[in-house]
């Protein structure tokens, strides 16, 4: 295999988990335009994804043999774990976060942690703690395009998070609600006395980002096991990933989660960083722009209120 | 029966110098960590390398491991705590992380995921202190958490301890009245850390032998229940939130029902001990210490009235 095929053969690797870390970093991003806060349940919300989507496969598919009901079983497993996640996440944030609004900065974080560890036990108590595998959606033989290998989940996997990034970004940018989103996120204040319901809003944003977490986390099983903290490593990825990018920046998150996955693809195979210290990349990378550039790259520069 | 319930206090002391020295960070300075798990564990396997490799006694390790852990601190502090709290969090969680990653695949020093066992006793002045014989070593461990609490209480009630609690109630405000904020912060962190440490060398006297299981998430997530449940910012509170988080951990075999109630269930109630509190009791049972402070009560009164006088 020439260097150049080598190159590309990385990069795609790189693209694909940066896809998977993009979608989930939008989660996190966009809950602290809105409310300034990290959510620290959003990996479990992804754990709890990966669940939902695995028991609706399994249970659409049956006993049918491998053919195209397995591909649309697969896309109906994926929405209906979309739509789960999202009336999860919406409700987590009615119970667990929403009187906290007004009090110190300290306790969402903390009820966001007691979430996290509710949803992680909570499955680990219900699933039992062996981790599952999805059964594949179809044949995952892998394809040589001019000497570069892909495997058709890394396809599946890039144009599902591709697809959904675009949607979101058009969600945000043309219609009126995230036109709404965009008014909270700016200046929550100002934006109800505009007659915009932020509760509504805040809802809305959990809403999303916890679908976009679910669908991460779906295509994450494609090819890792489904375990009940299998969101903790994958979580906190997707949040370095926000930060790189600019916390609070759509845009940015994007960009963040491809540039982590191809980060972390290149520091194993390139830099020959070894493969139980992958993890470390990440965090190392979060210190660094906390140094350097705490705004992350297309963040803005906010000045502290006093 | 009783047997066991002395194991709960001798947990309950682990986990109140932790919990002392989360207070320190969490209650008083504001700052949320979430490493304990990794400053325990760099106490322990201090302890535990010393004593075994080079046959240290466990007296001349205290110190090490405390100051081990204090320099960890201070280098996962330096960086992130000149940044707004949230990112302390994850940066803490990643780097609790990756010392068990370390300490899971350095298998030369800490011979990997089997742990290393046959930590030697403690001795004092020729006498052993056995954790087998469980009153001796439980007696150990007060006088010496009470020795660290009269400490930190005494640190709290001093200027550094008026500058945190500035600092958390308003960075802005402490800064502008002169405090080095950063400086104390780091500071705090570095203590509290150096204390977890301590806590870490006792959990390694008490097993005697030490593996990377025993520093997982989890513990981090229980000290900061602890802290939380007792009452941030009060370091009686926490040892009695100690005590409380021991207790429910170890209900299930203390009444005989450990083999029905899932192991899960002590982790999901400890979730619910966080979210609840936050909710109904944010300032935990026995609330903040409020500081016996009459001169500047009265100034505060009386300046009230002059304000409404003037409305």
């Amino acid at each position: 295999m020439g260097s150049v095929s080598l190159l590309f053969q990385h990069l795609m690797n790189g693209l694909t988990l940066g896809g998977i870390y993009a979608l989930i970093a939008l989660g996190y991003t966009m809950v602290y335009g809105i409310l300034k806060f990290i959510n620290f349940a959003h990996g479990d919300i992804l754990m709890v994804g990966a669940y939902i989507g695995l028991f609706t496969f399994d249970a659409l598919r049956g006993t049918t043999p491998l053919g195209p009901w397995w591909l649309v079983s697969f896309f109906i497993a994926m929405v209906v774990s979309m739509i789960g996640c999202a009336l999860l996440g919406m409700i987590i944030e009615k119970i667990a976060y929403k009187p906290l609004r007004k009090g110190s900065r300290l306790a969402p974080l903390l009820s966001a942690i007691g979430v996290s560890f509710i949803l992680s036990n909570g499955a680990a108590w219900m699933f039992g703690t062996h981790s599952r595998k999805f059964n594949y959606p179809f044949d995952n033989s892998p394809i040589s395009i001019v000497g570069v290998v892909i495997t058709p989940h890394q396809i599946l996997i890039l144009v599902v998070a591709i697809v959904m990034m675009v949607a979101l970004k058009i969600f945000v940018d043309k219609t009126k609600m995230g036109k709404a989103m965009r008014a909270t996120s700016l200046d929550g204040d100002t934006a109800k006395l505009m007659g915009i319901n932020s509760d509504m809003i805040i809802s809305l944003t959990f809403g999303i980002g916890s679908a976009l977490a679910a669908c991460g986390g779906i295509l994450i099983s494609l090819d890792y096991k489904v375990y009940a903290t299998m969101g903790t490593m994958v979580g906190l990825k997707a949040f370095v990933a926000a930060v790189v990018g600019g916390i609070g920046n759509i845009t940015g998150a994007m960009l963040g989660g491809f540039l982590l996955g191809l980060l972390e693809t290149f520091g194993v195979a390139v830099l020959g960083i070894p493969q139980g210290f992958k993890d470390a990349i990440a965090f190392a990378v979060l210190i660094l722009i906390l140094l350097v550039k705490p705004e992350g790259l297309l963040g803005k520069v906010e000045k502290e209120k006093v | 029966m009783l047997n066991f319930f002395i194991l709960i206090l001798i947990y309950t002391c682990i986990y109140a110098f932790m919990s002392l020295g989360q207070n320190l960070i969490t209650g008083y300075s504001g700052m949320l960590s979430l490493c304990a798990a990794g400053f325990f564990a760099i106490g322990s396997y201090t302890t535990a390398i010393l004593t075994t490799k080079l046959g240290w006694s466990f007296w001349a390790t205290l110190p090490v491991a405390a100051i081990l852990a204090a320099l960890m601190g201070v280098l996962i502090g330096l960086p992130t705590l000149r940044l707004k709290g949230d990112y302390l969090a994850i940066a803490t969680l990643g780097f609790a992380e990756i010392v068990r990653n370390i300490i899971n695949n350095w298998d030369a020093l800490t011979n990997g995921p089997m742990g290393i066992q046959r930590i030697p006793m403690i001795t004092i002045f020729g006498i052993k202190i056995s954790p087998y014989q469980k009153y001796g070593f439980l007696l150990m461990e007060v006088i010496l958490l009470f020795i660290c609490w009269f400490l930190f209480e005494r640190l709290a009630s001093s200027r550094m301890g008026r500058a945190l609690e500035a600092i958390r109630e308003d960075e802005i405000a402490a800064k502008s009245m002169g405090i080095n904020v950063t400086k104390y912060k780091v500071v705090s962190f570095a203590l509290g850390a150096a204390v977890t440490g301590i806590a870490g060398c006792l959990q390694a006297e008490f097993t005697l032998s030490v593996s990377p299981g025993s520093y997982v998430f989890m513990v981090s997530i229980m000290v900061l229940c602890t802290v939380v449940l007792g009452g941030m910012g009060n370091f009686v509170a926490v040892i009695l939130g100690a005590f409380i988080i021991q207790f429910i951990s170890y209900l299930p075999q203390l009444i005989g029902l450990s083999n029905i109630i899932p192991a899960q269930a002590k982790q999901i109630i400890f979730g619910l001990i966080l979210v609840i509190m936050m909710i109904y009791r944010p300032q935990g049972i026995l609330g903040r210490k409020e500081r016996n402070n009459k001169k500047a009560e009265k100034a505060w009164s009386e300046n009230k009235e002059v304000v409404n006088e003037h409305a």
